[in-house]
């Protein structure tokens, strides 16, 4: 699988993502500049997480109008999968490619800690190597990542079954407490109709090295390595 | 027209408001031979201001020891630099934001991080970690709530956007510091140790570039403000507070590195504390030669700047460089590549002589040397304070262990910090390997097996009751936090933050801390590398507690065998290493039970931490240990609750005869720390033989602390207690 990393000047977890694709393909992601206006030929297109063009207006808002961001959008309607996390998923949301917005925390504060994921469903490219139901820890970093849309949206995304991931307690439990940024209906993580886009806020690639605090991001990557081989 | 010609006289006053004592601005006239213009005096002004001049602690900092094996560069620089093997250098330093946090706790703290990371990016670093060590008030002050939440998010809005991630801090409440909090910022970077890059200009008639942000009206004499007592009238100083961009910041650190992987740069230096003033006098000062800037070059945001204002600004996130003749093309593409402004702004001459123009006129004509050299000197008056008297256990009420426990672990300078530091994006760059909460952070090299250890450390009320062991202890607990993760220390920076030098008791502890710390750098081998200095630390005439932190590093050659305080399984063995005597003076259990702030702090026996911390290293390096935890504030009925609640995994627990119960479970005896092992008899052996008191405290397992006798409590109750604190005095009115 032949990964391409999409780089903002403020992307900040480009290397991080970029460790936990080459430790599951074995093979180095290329990295595309934000300002180059043509992107290579890849399996797999990543937005990493970061500031992108320091969020000082909405997260994403900015870059989501950008010329590469033109390229990906073009990319994505033909098929190619796209992986938004963190800042990437609040991209995805600003360009039209995931529906509904990322708001400001509940808390008002940034947060940076583990948090307990189920997985809603096996059924994609992303999450083949997870079972339905399975719950990971993985850690947040966010300030604004707070799940929303409107009723109508969320009830489409629901029947299509396009969530991915429910912020939930250990035991797999959607309680108040648990969704600790207030996300409408716990979601972490949503599909595209197609399942080919992903954007989700937390990072699992920061749990891809049993040193680092955990391994529960590892199926992710090697779901997609095995899936786009 | 010349300078000296556009000069207006100057009245008292305005030098006065300048900070110049008469006999500064005697001096100053001398080296001119003249009376200074209104920018000239502005420059003498941040030059020879407490801040950029070190003028009262100079005298006293001569005497740390700033040598050693792996030391590349000491003080002098933007930050020391530290040899870690494999060609590569960790650069550190720690430094103050204190007066702006005060005033404006976002922007200030914000802008203190930004400072730091420039201070280390400058010398060629990338960096990979920050810290901070922070200071409040009272809890019970009006103002400490609002402080705390501007404080902690400003810190995380830079770091987090940054990329760097804060992995560590500490945190306490004092009422001596309800008027002037402390917002002391640390970063680590990671160099390769044959590309370090100074700031002493050389190469006369080569460019002097301008590079970052534009150039602004904010924070004009910050570095004065830095060096002035505060009074009811501060919030009115707001003005002189900066505005950070972590954008930019992110923009420059990536710009520079870049550039720096060219053969381009001669010298580089950050423009922070008196902005381009000091980066200019700096580097024409340390190579020995004069440096002209064409003053209408530099990048502006707002039209009509005069050369005072454009001299003194403290706008962020900028940069001067001297580059090699012929690089500007490459250096101005890489610049433009990141969207920064890039100005040739000048040129470095031979005459040694700062010289600014503006529209054709000379706006200041100055030598160099003695604007630096001749900078004044103070020998301040000090008076060592009074010892205080050890106290017996005796004459400290006992309690219950369990009731005080819960006492000690839920007040504020023990409750836990989680609510801080989950705001501080600790994970970004995909290397922590021990989070907040423990001993020390750890920090992987990338590609690397090795580690570094990072701590930040200081117990101020240690430093009031007795200025030199408060100083040897600040550098022996952050030794001993570094060791108790397995690492071995290398090196320290400081942050001297105290009040008033002018007066003669604040001078004592500065020159008691100072001598203290000495003399556990030398017992240590751990010199100090880097550092800064606070003072005027006081509102309306009233001083912080004696506060020199000590930020500490260490290495560990392979990250997988660092241990964290965690009880991992029931069923082992607990040591306690070191020797108990049930030292109370001073100690937390004493405030927060007694209710008194009294006696002489724990002796801190140098040659005892250096044999036990080592020996205990050894253990945890041979995989025999683990986990392992430093004793410190609170003492060892803390230490082990904090070990029971990360592990969720409680132990029983015995007290030997002989020491009072309250002074043995809460006495804040120094070199100590207590150990969990699967090999009791193996480790007391080796460590007995070592020449290391070691103590069978008893054995983990189960979900509660149970002290012999059947008193027990939770691990569960524990942390409801630990972590409730601070979250429920952060959600208050």
């Amino acid at each position: 699988m032949q990964a391409a990393i999409i780089v903002f000047p403020g992307s900040n977890r480009e290397q991080d993502v970029h460790d936990a694709l080459e430790r599951a393909s074995g093979r180095k992601p290329l990295r595309v500049w934000h300002r180059d206006s043509e992107l290579p030929e890849a399996d797999l297109l990543v937005i990493p997480g970061g500031f992108s063009y320091g969020d000082y207006l909405r997260c994403g808002a900015m870059v989501a109008h950008s010329p590469i961001m033109r390229e990906v959008k073009a990319r994505a309607q033909r098929g190619t999968p796209v992986l938004g996390i963190c800042n990437g998923f609040q991209i995805l949301t600003e360009a039209g490619l995931l529906p509904g917005v990322l708001l400001t925390n509940k808390t008002l504060r940034f947060h940076c800690k583990d948090v307990h994921l189920r997985v809603e469903t096996s059924q994609s490219l992303f999450t083949c190597r997870y079972a339905a139901g399975q719950v990971i820890r993985v850690p947040v970093a966010h300030h604004d990542g707070n799940y929303f849309a409107d009723a109508a949206t969320l009830d489409r995304i629901e029947e299509k079954g396009l969530v991915a991931f429910r912020y939930c307690t250990p035991q797999g439990e959607l309680t108040e407490e648990s969704n600790h940024n207030g996300s409408a209906r716990h979601i972490a993580g949503i599909f595209n109709e197609a399942k080919t886009v992903l954007g989700l806020m937390p990072h699992p690639e920061d749990v891809t090295d049993p040193l680092l605090g955990g391994t529960d991001g590892q199926a992710l990557f090697a779901g997609l390595v095995e899936a786009l081989a | 027209m010349s300078a000296a010609a556009s000069a207006p006289s100057i009245a008292p006053e305005i030098v006065a408001q300048h900070g110049l004592t008469p006999d500064e601005f005697e001096r100053a006239c001398r080296i001119l031979g003249r009376a200074p213009n209104l920018t000239e005096l502005g420059i003498f002004s941040v030059m020879w201001s407490e801040h950029c001049s070190y003028k009262s602690s100079k005298v006293w900092l001569r005497r740390l020891p700033t040598t050693g094996p792996r030391v590349i560069c000491g003080p002098g620089e933007n930050a020391g630099v530290v040899d870690i093997g494999d060609g590569e250098a960790a650069i550190f330093k720690i430094e103050s934001h204190n007066h702006p946090s005060f005033i404006e706790p976002y922007q200030g703290a914000a802008t203190g991080v930004g400072g730091i990371l420039r201070d280390v990016f400058t010398m060629g670093a990338r960096p990979i970690a920050n810290l901070n060590a922070l200071r409040f008030g009272s809890p019970d002050h009006p103002k400490t709530r609002h402080l705390v939440a501007g404080v902690v998010a400003g810190i995380g809005g830079y770091g987090n956007c940054v990329g760097v991630p804060t992995v560590g801090g500490e945190c306490n409440f004092h009422p001596s510091y309800n008027g002037n909090i402390l917002v002391n910022a640390m970063t680590v970077g990671l160099a390769d140790a044959r590309r370090i890059f100074y700031s002493a200009a050389a190469g006369p008639g080569n460019p002097v570039i301008y590079v970052g942000a534009k150039t602004g009206r904010d924070g004009i004499h910050g570095a004065t403000m830095a060096s002035a007592e505060f009074s009811e009238d501060s919030e009115a100083k707001r003005p002189t507070v900066q505005v950070g961009d972590p954008f930019t910041e992110k923009l420059l650190i990536e710009a520079c590195l870049e550039l720096m992987g060219e053969d381009a740069i001669v010298a580089i230096q950050d423009m922070g504390a008196a902005g381009l003033t000091s980066s200019s006098v700096e580097m024409a000062g340390k190579g020995g030669l004069g440096i002209e800037l064409e003053l209408d070059r530099v990048p502006v945001r707002e039209a009509g700047m005069t050369p005072y204002e454009i001299m003194l600004s403290e706008s962020q996130e900028r940069m001067l460089m001297i580059l090699k003749p012929g690089s500007e093309g490459i250096a101005r593409r890489i610049f433009e590549k990141w969207e920064l402004d890039f100005a040739v702004i000048g040129r470095v001459t031979e005459s040694g002589r700062l010289v600014l123009r503006m529209g054709g006129d000379v706006a200041a004509d100055m030598p160099v040397g003695p604007l630096v050299t001749e900078a004044p000197l103070y020998e301040r008056p000090w008076a060592a304070p009074p010892k205080r008297p050890e106290l017996g256990a005796g004459e400290v009420p006992a309690q219950d262990p369990i009731a005080a426990l819960r006492r000690l672990i839920g007040c504020p300078d023990l409750a836990s910090k989680r609510w801080i530091w989950e705001q501080y994006d600790h994970l970004v760059m995909g290397h922590t390997v021990q989070r907040p909460g423990g001993d020390a952070a750890v920090v992987r090299i990338p590609g690397r097996k090795k580690a570094l250890a990072l701590v930040t450390d200081c117990t101020p009320r240690y430093c009031a009751a007795d200025p030199r062991r408060g100083g040897a202890q600040a550098v022996a607990e952050s030794w001993r936090n570094l060791t108790a993760v397995g690492a071995t220390p290398i090196a320290i920076t400081d942050n001297m933050n105290f009040g008033n030098p002018e007066r003669p008791e604040i001078m004592g502890q500065f020159a008691g801390c100072i001598e203290g710390m000495r003399e556990a750098c030398l017992a240590l081998d751990y010199p100090v590398v880097s550092g800064n200095v606070s003072l005027y630390n006081e509102t309306n005439g009233s001083g912080i507690l004696p506060t020199p932190v000590i930020g500490g590093v260490g290495l560990v050659d392979d990250a997988a065998r660092t241990v964290s305080l965690a009880f991992k399984r029931g069923g082992e063995a607990i040591l306690l290493v070191g020797e108990t005597k049930g030292h109370l003076g001073s100690s937390l259990y004493l405030r927060e039970i007694g209710g008194r702030e009294a006696g002489a702090p724990p002796p801190v026996d140098l040659a005892a931490e250096r044999r036990n911390g080592d020996a205990v290293r050894r253990e945890i390096l041979a995989g025999a240990v683990s986990a392992c935890h430093d004793l410190s504030d609170g003492g060892l009925l803390v230490a082990l609750a904090e070990m029971a609640m990360a592990g969720g995994i409680g132990a029983s627990l015995e007290a030997p005869a002989g020491v009072p119960s309250h002074a043995f479970w809460f006495g804040e005896d120094q070199a100590r720390y207590v150990l969990a092992t699967a090999d009791p008899e193996g480790v007391v052996a080796r460590l007995r033989a070592a020449g290391v008191p070691v103590l069978r405290l008893g054995t983990t397992g189960g979900d509660a602390l149970t002290l012999a006798g059947g008193n027990a409590i939770s691990s569960a109750e524990l942390r409801r207690i630990n972590e409730g604190w601070l979250p429920a005095y952060m959600a208050g009115p």
